[in-house]
């Protein structure tokens, strides 16, 4: 429309142009769009090592890096794809954007705090990135001590340092969603009309405000006793090193949950969207979000099966594991329930949808097979718990991440990307995903373990298919980068709502002002009320 | 006029050509009343609060298993602390804590030059708190008991003892490193209550400036009983 052309609608990104109205700017969507551009940068930088890791297990001899320097890229692919990349990513970038337009407030709770948490994350990162390149490190990321703190010569400390920098942003941005989600919600706006990405969101924070801090100490510990020669965790000074293992896990299998979880509130939200129906057992979705928080604080000792715990505690803690399964199970369910029935939809949001329910069913079945005892010290440190983890992460986290990131870029950008691209890109991302990590099932199954740059000539036709796997999935993540930066430009406009969705965000103009709102809205229904205001679809 | 009463008028009206009221500039733009922005930064603070209890939590835990593995080394490690500085400095962090708590009072009724007085009395007793601290330090290093290669103490009890140091140095040292971070945020009050930012109207940042001193305050309760006085009868 001409009229568009004369005065363009005031909206959050033509609100000041310049590279200071950017890196000063207290505004959650722009702090978002920041976001994004850092955990874009360092999941490309995690995803250079997965390259090198995978064509070095193309073959089965150690011919194309060392074994030192297959060390530091595994250690390193997994400190920035986890770190860097998989706990910041649908919170940081989508639930910034999102947790106050969904609740139809202003903006963050405490926004300095919001861009203060973007540069902490930023100089963690940096600082990591740092000690990647002045020589990198090879503990792993886990770090197990005493091997971190009183053998390896690398750079522990640079990388520890950042990683404990980076969990201030964590720590800050969990605070700032709670605050916000308490403190900050448009008249109406109960808690039990709060659309279900958000109760995920909460309880993300709970776990990020709770878990990170014992991290954040362990580090500590860890610099302390390379440092001073104190000696918390080496046996030769009466420390304990499975000690330090209890305190890494205590925070780290909670991690895991970080990074699922807003995967999860996404998926609730796309399937939503996509069947045009209220989510089946909406307080059952809502309350299993914090039954994984809560049990999930209670599981880590299922990582030390083989590391020295007494059998009794492995028994409790492998049942508790069981537990953990049934919110997550509870999840799947309904949003198949959901589905029932419903006017399903094939545009690229549910596609990722589909891929998540079903790769994170696959993840999580294995991760039974994990929490039993007996099969646990079969696949212990074998490939089988790589493929169970990378089915939880990538094909859980990164799903619902690209997912989530599709279903609102119009919103974001005002633009509309190519769908026919996406839809290919997401299917090779499925194709090339189940390639790449179905074949190291079975290779843990047959005894391939993790963290060798060599291995026996008989497993190598199913390295090949991960290897061929990885370069198809390296593609599919290269497509939607074109597409999506295309679409900024030549994208047709969006409108506000493209999608038929409801929800708060899509009743505000795309992309949308500075403050969210032309008035604070007042909410008179409840979630996902598709009966009664299902709109034309325009897309 | 004492009262503005922001918070019953739409937002428009905060833009009016009349000079703004100290309570209106106080206002971030995110919130509708000052009353709203009160609750979410107390809630910031203490949800930061137990992220710190979470902090010195994983440490106490270390503590703990140490402590019951090795009760006779830690007795012997304890009993080399200085109990009457560790009691003097207990007592001084507990009256920073009452100064503190009356400068917040004195914020909240709009006592100015009171609050000044308040905050500086609580930064001069965390400073002196310090003080006290680097003494203990200096006196354990002259002692040999600072772990590493330098480290000295009875045969029986040397490993284990350099263990019970390290946590001494490392619990008693965050602690440290949050109270120079608290008398730094004294400062920075100090000098928005010199400015008048601070009136009976908006007086959080004292609020939440006192909620993370007498956190400080409480973990060296803590503290103090776990290294000084467990197990002390025993040698």
């Amino acid at each position: 429309m001409s009229s568009t052309v004369l005065s363009p609608p005031r909206h959050y990104l033509n609100d000041g142009y310049g590279v200071k109205s950017w890196l000063l700017t207290r505004d959650h969507k722009r702090i978002a769009l920041l976001y994004l551009a850092g955990v874009t940068f360092f999941f490309f930088v995690g995803g250079a090592m997965a390259v090198l890791i995978r064509l070095e297990l193309a073959t089965p001899p150690g011919d194309l890096v060392s074994d030192e320097t297959y060390n530091k890229l595994f250690t390193m692919h997994g400190v920035m794809m986890v770190f860097f990349f998989l706990i910041p990513a649908i919170p940081a970038v989508i639930g910034n954007f999102l947790v106050p337009i969904m609740i139809g407030a202003k903006d963050l709770a405490l926004p300095k705090i919001n861009l203060l948490s973007w540069y902490i994350y930023m100089v963690g990162g940096l600082f990591t990135l740092y000690a990647l390149i002045a020589g990198g490190v090879d503990t792993g990321w886990t770090f197990y001590a005493p091997f971190s703190t009183a053998s390896s010569t690398t750079n522990v400390i640079p990388t520890a340092l950042g990683i404990f920098i980076t969990g201030f942003s964590s720590i800050l941005t969990g605070l700032n969603f709670i605050v916000t989600i308490h403190r900050m919600r448009a008249p109406g706006m109960t808690w039990f009309r709060m659309p279900l990405f958000l109760w995920s969101i909460y309880a993300t924070s709970l776990i990020n405000v709770l878990g990170t801090p014992v991290i954040a100490i362990t580090i500590l510990l860890v610099a302390a006793e390379r440092l001073f020669h104190f000696g918390f965790f080496n046996p030769a000074l009466g420390g304990d090193p499975v000690l330090f293992q209890h305190l890494f896990w205590f925070y780290s299998h909670p991690a895991v949950y970080i990074m699922v979880l807003p995967a999860m509130g996404v998926i609730s939200e796309l399937v939503a969207a996509g069947c045009r129906k209220p989510v089946f057992g909406y307080t059952f979705v809502a309350f299993a979000s914090l039954a994984i928080a809560v049990v999930g604080f209670l599981v880590w000792g299922h990582h030390m099966f083989v590391a020295g715990e007494s059998v009794y505690a492995a028994l409790i803690f492998s049942i508790l594991s069981f537990i953990v399964a049934v919110p997550s199970a509870v999840k799947v369910f309904n949003w198949t329930a959901t589905m029932y029935q419903g006017a399903v939809s094939w545009e690229t949001p549910m596609l990722y949808a589909y891929g998540f329910i079903g790769l994170f069913t696959i993840g999580g079945l294995t991760g039974l097979f994990l929490a039993a005892i007996g099969i646990d010290v079969h696949v212990t440190d074998t490939y089988f718990v790589i493929a169970h983890f990378h089915y939880i992460m990538v094909g859980g986290t990164i799903m619902g991440y690209l997912g989530g990131l599709h279903f609102w870029w119009p919103k974001m950008t005002g633009r509309l990307y190519n769908e026919g691209m996406a839809k290919v890109s997401a299917v090779i991302i499925f194709v090339g995903f189940n390639l790449t990590f179905f074949p190291q099932f079975i290779l843990g199954y047959l005894g391939m373990p993790r963290r060798y740059h060599a291995y026996p000539p008989e497993f190598q036709v199913l390295n090949v298919l991960s290897s061929a796997g990885a370069s198809i999935l390296g593609i599919g993540y290269l497509i939607p980068m074109i597409y999506l930066m295309w679409s900024l430009r030549y994208g047709r406009l969006a409108g506000s709502n493209p999608w038929g969705a409801v929800g708060l965000e899509w009743t505000t103009t795309s992309p949308p002002p500075t403050e969210n709102f032309e008035t604070t809205p007042v909410v008179t229904w409840e979630a996902y009320d598709y009966g009664s205001t299902v709109e034309g679809h325009v897309a | 006029m004492p009262d503005a009463a922001p918070h019953a008028l739409p937002d428009a009206a905060h833009h009016t050509l009349s000079q703004p009221t100290q309570a209106e500039v106080a206002l971030a733009h995110q919130f509708d009343s000052l009353e709203q922005q009160r609750d979410a930064t107390t809630l910031g603070m203490w949800v930061f609060l137990v992220t710190e209890v979470l902090f010195f939590g994983g440490l106490f835990t270390v503590y703990s298993v140490y402590r019951s593995s090795y009760p006779e080394a830690f007795a012997a490690a304890s009993h080399e602390l200085d109990i009457l500085l560790g009691t003097i400095n207990t007592v001084v962090l507990i009256t920073s804590s009452l100064t503190m708590a009356l400068a917040v009072h004195a914020a909240q009724v709009g006592q100015r030059k009171a609050l000044i007085a308040f905050l500086v009395v609580t930064m001069l007793l965390g400073a002196a708190f310090l003080g006290i601290k680097s003494v203990e330090y200096y006196h354990k290093f002259v002692e040999h008991h600072v772990p590493g290669p330098g480290f000295q103490f009875e045969q029986e009890y040397f490993r284990h003892a350099q263990l019970f140091f390290s946590l001494y140095f490392m619990m008693t040292g965050l602690h440290a490193l949050h109270m120079v971070i608290g008398v730094g945020i004294m400062l920075w009050m100090v000098a928005w209550a010199w400015r008048g930012t601070i009136t009976a109207e908006y007086y959080s940042p004292i609020e939440i400036s006192g909620l993370y001193w007498h956190f400080v305050d409480i973990v060296w309760i803590f503290l103090f009983p776990l290294l000084y006085l467990l197990g002390r009868h025993a040698h």
